[in-house]
């Protein structure tokens, strides 16, 4: 079944190709967001609906005056977040995936070609292979356009879902106390949210958390861009000398 | 009264400890012997009761929340206003961030092992069972190691305190009161209001304090051990006797 452990052996195989700075937001990603989601979120936001009171014993006002203050819960959000924000690192992998199989398909057609001229062994052809698999792509070429791509989509999606929160919700503070006046409810009642210190807390852990996941993704965008101008002045220098 | 949905199976939130527990343990080999007690006082008697235990004594913990009053919302209000954060959440924070450091040292394992690499092919052994030997080796903890290992020692002796003086902000004394007294709108005077399983609850808070002033002294002891062997070390080199040129050294 699918599942946020799951997922993160999905990441954590493209993780091999990433920089440091990739490395390290990986870890932030799961140790401060997916795991704080699953062992302590989770259980703040579990009675949201149960525990959800109004100053009314009309049926169907609780509901209403529910589904008017809380369109999307903040758990949905994030977990949606999390996902679409982990996604474009499979792009990384895809890329990495096509690489390899061309790459073997090449060594394959080399080594038949060289197995009439030489005798190379069954066992080197193998081990090249093997080390195909192994070896860590360097960020050149069409792959540095994947990576910078999937980089800019991350920091599309995390903006993105930060800024659907704050205007659903009207910043980043739960009320305690919301007034409603929605059919059927016969006034404006009082309505009270619950725990709404604890969900407060855990709201401005996760902005942060976003937030620190957004500084790494600029981190790693501004580093790309000057490895690669580095790159091309270098390459550009040594040409000039030839 | 209001139909609950199922209790989600258990599965879920311990299997993310659990895969926590891989990512962590894997920093295991690096430590000292301390260090590696450290950690297993952290998974058995922190996280394992946490999961096992704390987390069903407290989980009744607004449901079973009563005021003397039959005015809605007074309950939801008075209980946001007695117990802003749970102890089971502070307590799940805690262990993620005093767990966090172990990772700096980790990545600082992995970045010598990928200069090691490099040097090896550089000079040419470029065999299979070379570049094994330097992925299974224990690194020694000198150099900059000891450095990013002392910091991470300081973290979570910094976390770990922190954690603990906010309980005691948010909850004087460690004790789970029995009765709390509240006159929040919309409560129409000032109610009693009981709280569930108050001993219970002082119970595994000061188990978990206990356990968590016994992290702080493995801390404290392992950062006395390495700078005690780094001394050491220095003396049996160089013959040093003062404690000024050995730090002026390490510095």
């Amino acid at each position: 079944m699918m599942s946020w452990p799951a997922l993160y052996t999905q990441l954590v195989g493209a993780n091999r190709h990433s920089t440091s700075l990739g490395k390290i937001w990986l870890s932030v990603l799961f140790i401060f967001r997916v795991m704080v989601l699953m062992v302590a979120a989770e259980s703040v936001w579990g009675d949201e609906q149960a525990d959800f009171t109004c100053n009314t014993l009309q049926p169907g006002c609780e509901n209403v005056c529910y589904d008017q203050f809380f369109p999307v819960s903040h758990i949905r959000l994030w977990c949606l977040q999390l996902l679409f924000v982990s996604t474009p690192t499979l792009l990384i992998a895809m890329h990495v995936a096509y690489r390899n199989h061309r790459d073997k398909k090449r060594l394959l057609q080399a080594s038949r070609r060289a197995a009439f001229l030489s005798s190379k062994s069954q066992l080197e052809q193998e081990e090249e292979l093997e080390s195909l698999k192994k070896r860590k792509l360097p960020i050149a070429g069409s792959f540095w356009w994947t990576y910078a791509f999937s980089i800019l989509c991350r920091l599309l999606f995390e903006g993105g879902f930060m800024y659907v929160l704050y205007v659903l919700y009207d910043g980043f503070r739960m009320p305690r106390l919301v007034r409603c006046d929605q059919w059927p409810c016969p006034n404006l009642v009082d309505c009270f949210v619950s725990r709404p210190t604890e969900k407060t807390v855990f709201t401005v852990f996760m902005a942060t958390a976003s937030s620190l996941c957004m500084v790494l993704n600029m981190a790693e965008l501004t580093y790309l861009i000057a490895k690669s101008i580095q790159n091309t002045l270098w390459r550009e220098s040594t040409e000039i000398e030839q | 009264m209001t139909l609950k949905p199922p209790a989600e199976p258990e599965v879920e939130p311990k299997m993310n400890w659990a895969s926590f527990y891989t990512v962590i343990s894997g920093v295991n080999r690096h430590s000292t012997g301390i260090g590696r007690i450290w950690l297993s006082v952290l998974f058995i008697f922190r996280i394992l009761v946490l999961v096992v235990a704390a987390e069903t004594v407290w989980g009744d913990e607004k449901s079973g929340f009563t005021c003397n009053t039959q005015q809605p919302g007074c309950e939801s209000v008075c209980y946001d206003h007695f117990f802003p954060i749970s102890h089971i959440r502070l307590w799940a924070l805690q262990l993620i961030l005093v767990s966090t450091p172990a990772l700096l040292v980790a990545m600082h394992v992995a970045h010598r092992r990928h200069i090691d690499k490099r040097i090896c092919k550089l000079s040419g052994k470029t065999s299979p069972k070379d570049l094994e030997l330097i992925k299974t080796q224990k690194m020694k903890i000198t150099g900059a190691l000891w450095w990013t290992y002392v910091i991470s020692l300081a973290f979570r002796i910094l976390f770990e305190v922190t954690f603990m003086y906010l309980f005691y902000m948010i909850y004087p004394g460690y004790k789970m009161i029995r009765l709390v007294k509240c006159d929040s709108y919309p409560c129409p005077n000032t109610v009693d209001c009981f709280v569930s399983r108050p001993t219970e609850k002082t119970v595994f808070t000061v188990f978990m304090l206990a356990v968590s002033g016994l992290c702080i002294l493995l801390n404290i002891a392992e950062v006395v051990f390495l700078v005690a062997k780094a001394y050491t070390k220095h003396l049996s080199k160089t013959g040093d006797a003062t404690i000024g040129d050995w730090l002026r050294h390490k510095l």
